[in-house]
């Protein structure tokens, strides 16, 4: 272990330990030693060759227990033009109630803290709780031994919940530094739909970071629509470690969008666990300035039959960093899996770089899969042309990274969103690139 | 040359042929037609020996042999061919190569020497001409991006070279435009003799105007309800499929 | 998918054809690695003194290194105690002609299908023979003499040209580069040294043929290649091992340095003792092969036909330095059975305007593993290079697994990368359109895997194209219904 990593964790131990361990919960104190076990990343690990997050959290945090909630925050500016939708407010990892909004609820939709859950719905929390997700990863272990807070939402069979629920995260770093774990724990049961956006917003230049944990389970002929828009400050750190697991007849689409932040890691993973499921997912990086943007994704077939896609598209300028790596598993007996990925990116600046690593492991024979992975520049000619027709330079730029953008929000079904996401970015094509 | 008793075949739990009795002898040119699902492109698959369908009963003689025993590769060497509704794509082998292969261990089964390289390319040369085929596409990825003609004409290429005894034409026209119909039709009317039986399997009368029938079969819920010459296409293709269903109804 | 599992199962694999050993007397190493083994070694060959300090730094650097992990390949722990390190066969002092060479030797080769002697009449292809990691032989010295072409063993090479090892040995591979080339630094025994001097075009084909015969040996050759500015040689190998129940050793070095307007082309047709079918025995090929386009508009070609060997850990690369230069990747690699395969390349583009290709078809059968790693990097100053990568994968049966592991780095914005991946199975309705032509199971199987790999094969040299399209088919007969 290197000595940035131990001396890291003997803070967090040192600030941490009474208030999170006595209250008791053995799950924590089992992440807590595997956390000190496997120990923060280096530039020698593997998912983590390229993302030098240590070393940040070394050299810009001092570790304190927890971040208080920020009381007087108003979330208007934060809130995407989408339309209504049932809201959950975080700030600062805390659950902020009385920004929330959750009537008008289908009736038995539970949405709830784990600690204001009655009792019933405790006990069904502690049967789901960590039984998807995998600690593997440092600040999933850190994650679960630290979470402050955690949401858990459960759509029993065959309701098809008709607003989104909106899930904001507002960190306060004006004043002083913030650190946050939260954590989201989603059971969607049989023939159930279910659409979560989840949007993370950060203020002040304090550094800041934020862990999430996220757990959803996709039963039998269920839905779920899974957005996610970050556009955190430039000096937010960000891991989220989010896995889906999907039972039969499943359907799952996801979309990542990332516009802000120092270093934002996002480890997906999702586990087709049942047979005709149906998975896209989708993602697009749009950085400029220091921000280092760093997508793992995994996506497991166990089961035969099912089918998977994924579109990763990223831009990247001045210094800033894309990382992909999304790895294909299908497993022996997976038979007729159809499983397909892409990751396309553009370089616009002298600086900017791109480390890409498209994984495929397959042990069963009668398969379709396939990886494509391009990086390149906007078309000289197409600009040129462009121009010709009396387009001044910085829009036709931007009208061909439009172009090659647009494709990744084919994922997503509520006209309201698409239509937000396509403004957001083509106003930031416009501003900022 | 082709003795079929009473041959019935199913795929999974589906039975598609119940019972088919068909007499082909050399020198004859039978057409089978039928509506969508009648079994008519199973019994050519049968035939020809592909693994997805089940033989359950019957009986199929050519030249006095049990060709139900016979692995489909033995069938073709015993002189069955195949031309296929929806032609192979193999990447990276090349028509010429495919044929080479496929000449030479047809001799062999049939105790002969191989062909070299000088006569193979005779006989590739005179049977390009006769089916009007090209040699830059015989030299490309077998039916590799291939236009639906093109895959057609090559079906009918590789027929000419392997100079089957009976030869089954498995909706040969689908797809083909009226100039594209002509050749192939030339192709296997100029490889017809009295020595040799060809089975078109179709849906539409079109094709038999240029390639007569002896006789034409009307095949219907997997069994043969009638049988004639020529003029029975013609009929059919005034009246429709659902004069037969009505008569199938009736009787 | 029955059927396929079926025959999948009734599979018996054909005899490895080299299978057989010589009785050839050897002059032998004491088993075991230490200093000692180094000195012996270096003493044995009468070496210079700088060589042997060389040999021991390597040695000593070896000794503080670990066996790389990362590898998708799975073995039992290496005991390099329990390796010979030097085995010669016994033969005359020197040579002077092929006539001298020991009989039984030249059976040995004739059994290879290379006839030294006949060699010369019939193909023009020079050879230099590698047994148990010396060579016995190198044909057609005086036609390449005559251009100022240098064909040799490595150890001739010492004695004749040291000015050219001193200068070029460990200069595209560095001695410490990584532990199996640390490890055969220290013990390497011989290989070939070859030289094409400035603006000569090599008019035949180069070939060297490595064969580990003695039990309990590893073998550990060098080659190198240097092709001065505006030179042209293409260069073959090929290698085969006896039946032995017990795993044995290759690591060996292979270093390309081509300078302006330097074209190398190396070919490989790779066929080590796989191993039997219940993956006993077999060769594990440890080997780093690297080419340094050091020159613009240089050019180095590697083609590799990987079908032999238990485990294969292999990435012969290309480092671009020169601005316009050029690097290509060309691989065929089939297990079968137990085997394990971790292959793939690098191209590290450092100059201006370089480019490169790399086509990697992988065939999977029976219960083995096969693995393509690969790296594109452009450096920062690389301004417009380009890379094409395609990476295929074929699956015969459900007992196997086919992974890609490619890593693409990038640091330059004017770059072009296109990388693409896929993975399939043998159609059904391919091998029946084949029965139905009258084209047996077996045949079509073979037919329908080199169409696969034709991209590759196509680049071979005629005479290895040939033996490597029977190799495939040998490889993978009966594996599939």
């Amino acid at each position: 272990m290197t000595t940035a990593t131990e001396s890291i964790l003997k803070q967090i131990l040192e600030s941490s330990t009474p208030a999170y361990f006595d209250k008791g919960n053995e799950a924590r104190k089992k992440a807590f030693a595997q956390l000190s076990e496997i120990g923060l990343p280096t530039s020698k690990s593997e998912e983590y060759r390229f993302t030098p997050i240590t070393k940040a959290l070394e050299k810009r945090f001092t570790w304190t227990s927890s971040s208080p909630a920020s009381e007087a925050i108003s979330i208007d500016s934060f809130l995407p033009a989408i339309g209504d939708t049932h809201l959950i407010v975080f700030t600062n990892g805390r659950f902020a109630k009385h920004l929330s909004k959750l009537d008008g609820l289908e009736s038995n939709v539970v949405v709830s803290t784990f600690e204001d859950a009655d009792l019933k719905t405790k006990s069904v929390i502690q049967s789901l709780l960590g039984t998807i997700s995998k600690t593997e990863d440092p600040f999933a272990a850190m994650n679960s031994a630290f979470y402050q807070e955690g949401i858990f939402i459960h759509v029993p069979a065959n309701i098809q919940v008709a607003k989104p629920i909106l899930v904001l995260h507002i960190n306060d770093a004006q004043a002083k530094q913030v650190i946050a774990h939260t954590r989201l724990l989603v059971s969607i049961e049989k023939g159930s739909d279910l659409s979560i956006i989840e949007k993370s917003d950060s203020l002040g230049t304090q550094p800041c970071l934020h862990t999430f944990t996220e757990e959803m389970i996709v039963a039998e002929s269920a839905t779920l629509d899974y957005c996610k828009i970050q556009n955190d400050s430039g000096s937010t750190h960000q891991v989220s470690n989010t896995f889906i697991t999907q039972a039969d007849n499943s359907r799952v689409n996801t979309f990542t969008l990332t516009l802000n932040g120092q270093i934002i890691r996002n480890n997906l993973t999702i586990q087709i666990n049942g047979e005709q499921c149906e998975s896209h997912f989708n993602g697009l990086y749009l950085v400029n300035g220091n921000t280092l943007v760093d997508n793992h994704t995994v996506v497991d077939h166990q089961k035969p039959n099912s089918f998977s896609n994924e579109m990763y598209k990223g831009i990247m300028d001045d210094q800033a960093k894309g990382v992909f790596n999304g790895k294909i598993y299908v497993r022996p007996h997976a038979q007729k899996t159809n499983a397909f990925q892409s990751n396309r990116n553009i370089l616009m600046s002298e600086s900017a770089t791109i480390n890409t690593k498209p994984q495929l492991e397959i042990w069963a024979d009668d398969v379709k899969c396939s990886h494509g992975c391009t990086t390149g520049q906007l078309d000289e000619e197409a600009l040129f042309y462009l121009q010709a027709r009396g387009i001044p330079y910085a829009s036709a730029k931007a009208m061909l990274l439009y172009a090659f953008a647009l494709d990744v929000l084919t994922v997503i079904k509520n006209e309201n969103l698409k239509a937000h996401l396509d403004q957001l970015i083509s106003e930031r094509l416009h501003k900022n690139f | 040359m082709l003795s079929i008793k009473n041959l019935q075949a199913s795929i999974g739990e589906k039975e598609i042929l119940k019972g088919i009795n068909l007499e082909v002898n050399a020198g004859e040119v039978h057409a089978i037609m039928g509506p969508n699902g009648s079994g008519k492109s199973t019994l050519a698959s049968v035939l020809a020996g592909r693994e997805d369908y089940e033989v359950t009963g019957g009986e199929v003689e050519f030249n006095g042999k049990n060709i139900l025993e016979l692995d489909p590769s033995d069938r073709a060497a015993e002189g069955i061919f195949l031309a296929f509704q929806y032609p192979v794509e193999i990447p990276g082998v090349s028509t010429i190569n495919f044929m080479k292969t496929a000449v030479n261990k047809i001799r062999q089964y049939r105790g002969q020497s191989p062909l070299d390289a000088v006569a193979f390319l005779q006989l590739m040369k005179e049977k390009m001409k006769l089916v009007e085929i090209d040699q830059s596409l015989l030299s490309r990825s077998l039916n590799e991006g291939f236009s639906g003609g093109e895959k057609k004409r090559n079906e009918i290429f590789q027929m000419a070279m392997l100079e089957p005894k009976l030869s089954i034409l498995d909706e040969t026209d689908s797809g083909l435009d009226i100039d594209a119909l002509k050749i192939v039709a030339n192709g296997v009317n100029s490889l017809r003799s009295k020595n040799n039986a060809t089975i078109v399997v179709t849906h539409y009368q079109r094709l038999l105007d240029y390639i007569v029938p002896d006789y034409v079969h009307v095949l219907y819920k997997g069994k043969i309800v009638k049988s004639g010459t020529k003029e029975l296409a013609k009929e059919l293709e005034a009246k429709g499929y659902d004069w037969i269903k009505n008569e199938v109804a009736l009787a | 998918m029955s059927k396929d599992n079926q025959v999948l199962e009734e599979f018996t694999s054909k005899e490895y054809e080299h299978g057989w050993n010589v009785n050839l007397e050897a002059d032998e190493a004491p088993k075991g690695l230490s200093e000692d083994t180094v000195r012996f070694i270096s003493a044995k060959k009468n070496e210079p003194a700088w060589l042997l300090e060389w040999r021991l730094k390597a040695y000593r650097q070896w000794e503080k290194m670990a066996e790389p992990t990362w590898a998708n390949v799975h073995h039992p722990q290496i005991n390099y105690q329990d390796i010979i390190y030097y085995s010669a066969p016994k033969q005359k002092k020197s040579i002077s002609g092929l006539d001298e060479v020991d009989p039984e030797l030249i059976k040995t080769f004739e059994k290879l299908g290379i006839s030294i002697t006949e060699q010369k009449r019939l193909t023009g292809v020079a050879v230099d023979a590698v047994i148990d990691s010396v060579s016995v032989a190198t044909t057609f010295k005086e036609t390449l003499g005559e251009l100022g072409i240098i064909f040799c063993s490595f150890s001739e090479a010492v004695k004749e040209h040291p000015e050219l090892i001193k200068k070029y040995l460990g200069s595209v591979v560095p001695m410490n580069d990584n532990y199996f080339a640390a490890l055969n630094s220290a013990v390497f025994s011989d290989g070939s040294f070859c030289y094409i001097p400035k603006g000569v075009r090599c008019p035949m084909e180069l070939s060297t043929y490595f064969r580990i015969n003695a039990a309990n040996t590893g073998q550990f050759e060098r080659t190198l290649i240097i092709a001065d500015e505006g030179s042209y040689v293409s260069y073959l190998e090929g290698c085969t091992a006896p039946m032995r129940d017990e795993n044995q050793l290759h690591a060996a070095v292979v270093e390309l340095y081509a300078m302006k307007d330097a074209e190398i082309k190396y070919s490989t047709v790779q066929n080590w003792y796989p191993g039997d079918k219940n993956g006993k025995g077999g060769i594990y090929n440890f080997v780093t092969k690297r080419g340094l386009c050091f020159g613009d508009h240089s050019k180095i070609s590697w083609t590799q036909v990987e079908t032999g060997s238990a485990i294969t850990w292999k990435y012969p690369s290309c480092v671009l330095k020169g601005d316009y230069s050029m690097g290509e990747f060309y691989s065929v690699a089939v297990t079968n059975n137990y085997q394990q395969a971790d292959t793939g390349t690098k191209m590290i583009h450092i100059g201006k305007n370089t480019k490169s290709r790399i086509v990697s078809k992988g065939i999977s059968a029976g219960k083995s593993q096969n693995s393509y790693r690969g790296q594109v990097h452009i450096m920062k100053r690389a301004s417009n290079a380009r890379n094409f990568s395609q990476c295929d994968s074929l699956l015969m049966g459900d007992q196997c697994g086919a992974h890609t592991f490619p890593y693409i780095d990038v640091e330059n914005q004017t770059a072009r990368i296109e990388h693409e991946a896929t993975t399939s199975k043998i159609g059904e309705d391919q091998i029946f359109y084949c029965l139905q032509r009258g084209i047996d199971e077996e045949a079509a199987v073979a037919l329908i895997v080199n169409g696969y790999a034709k991209e590759v094969l196509n680049q071979l040299p005629m005479e290895f194209a040939v033996e490597a399209q029977k190799l495939l088919a040998l490889t993978l007969e009966g594996s599939v219904g």
